[in-house]
């Protein structure tokens, strides 16, 4: 593996999990708990695609095979996804999407902190961006943490269930493969090692302080590095590209 | 009929700095936290402030209908109270 099919693989692994997080969150248009609430998470939704379209469109360059973020995004089969497995999981009731999203986002937060002083100038420049979004998104899945494990005792109890279901999707995050290894390498990506430090301690003092369980599974479900996913995927991907492959290359 | 929803915070938000917050609007929200969240996701998504207060509605004292008699009509026949006979010197922004 070259430097050049390292980097598209890891940029996919980025843009994937972007695309597939946001488009579960938009899921949420027009059903979301209250009207504030409905507005925020699509909001968060909406910042998730753009740090896609930028991330697949700088994959198809890196690539160089004419591929777009468009064809990327739509014109994939699932094992082609690299996304990670949380990010495909359904959304449940709001527990569920908040558990989820607060997990991603510590870890995205970490992630882009560090991808902003990567070496390759694209990937620092939209981390940059990004970053700024993720501050906020999790803030605000933190403090919905804080109410709902917090909350009432069926609040907490669907909060916590949410997070000892979500647990075992959380390991897969910090594996490190060939790919990995040489980009840190190369000073391109940083080293999920020490990410992992980071995120357990934020989210053992979210958890303590939303008066939360640390989950006790240990089974470790992965698979995304290699494009195996849960059953979950071919649903999300069957409804998100359906209408651009129905009518290819339609314009509006 | 009874309001079942969160408490009600008045959003005031300031465009630019160094002019005053202006009224955007309402938002539900249990707490002042959430409100101020709230506020920053129904009513900047378009760039447009820089400044949120969220303030509870029932913190508001308002005057009433009845009110309008004595507390605005005296002023009606006092246009010297009105700034219209002074020039704005260049310069002067927001006034």
């Amino acid at each position: 593996m070259n430097l050049q099919e390292a980097k598209f693989e890891y940029l996919l692994r980025l843009g994937d999990s972007s695309l597939i997080i946001g488009h579960r969150l938009s899921e949420w248009c027009g059903h979301g708990p209250i009207l504030e609430e409905d507005l925020a998470i699509i909001n968060i939704a909406l910042d998730f695609v753009g740090n896609t379209t930028e991330l697949l469109k700088y994959a198809g360059q890196v690539e160089g095979k004419g591929r777009d973020e468009d064809e990327l995004a739509y014109m994939r089969d699932e094992r082609e996804f690299r996304n990670l497995l949380i990010t495909e999981q359904p959304n449940g009731d709001y527990a569920y999407t908040i558990a989820r999203q607060f997990l991603f986002d510590t870890y995205m937060f970490f992630l882009y902190e560090g991808l902003k002083s990567s070496k390759d100038e694209t990937i620092a420049a939209i981390a940059a961006k990004s970053h700024k979004e993720i501050t906020y998104h999790l803030r605000h899945t933190t403090e919905w943490m804080y109410r709902l494990g917090d909350g009432t005792e069926e609040s907490h109890e669907r909060m916590q269930n949410a997070v000892n279901d979500l647990w075992m999707f959380t390991a897969e995050m910090f594996d490190m493969d060939a790919v990995d290894t040489l980009l840190v390498k190369e000073g391109i990506a940083p080293d999920l090692n020490k990410i992992k430090v980071d995120w357990e301690t934020r989210v053992k003092e979210v958890f303590a302080d939303a008066t939360l369980q640390m989950p006790t599974t240990t089974f470790k479900q992965k698979g995304s590095r290699e494009g195996k996913h849960s059953e979950h995927l071919g649903f999300l991907l069957a409804e998100m590209q359906y209408v651009h492959r129905a009518h290819p290359g339609a314009k509006w | 009929m009874s309001d079942t929803q969160w408490p009600v915070w008045e959003v005031f938000i300031q465009a630019s700095p160094g002019i005053s917050h202006k009224h955007a609007g309402s938002v539900h929200a249990p707490d002042a936290e959430m409100a101020l969240q709230n506020a920053r996701d129904v009513y900047s998504r378009r760039s447009e402030g820089m400044n949120i207060w969220v303030v509870p509605a029932n913190a508001i004292t308002a005057s009433s209908p009845e009110d309008q008699g004595s507390f605005f009509e005296p002023s009606n026949d006092k246009p010297y109270r009105h700034p219209t006979f002074y020039k704005i010197p260049e310069g002067v922004k927001y006034l």
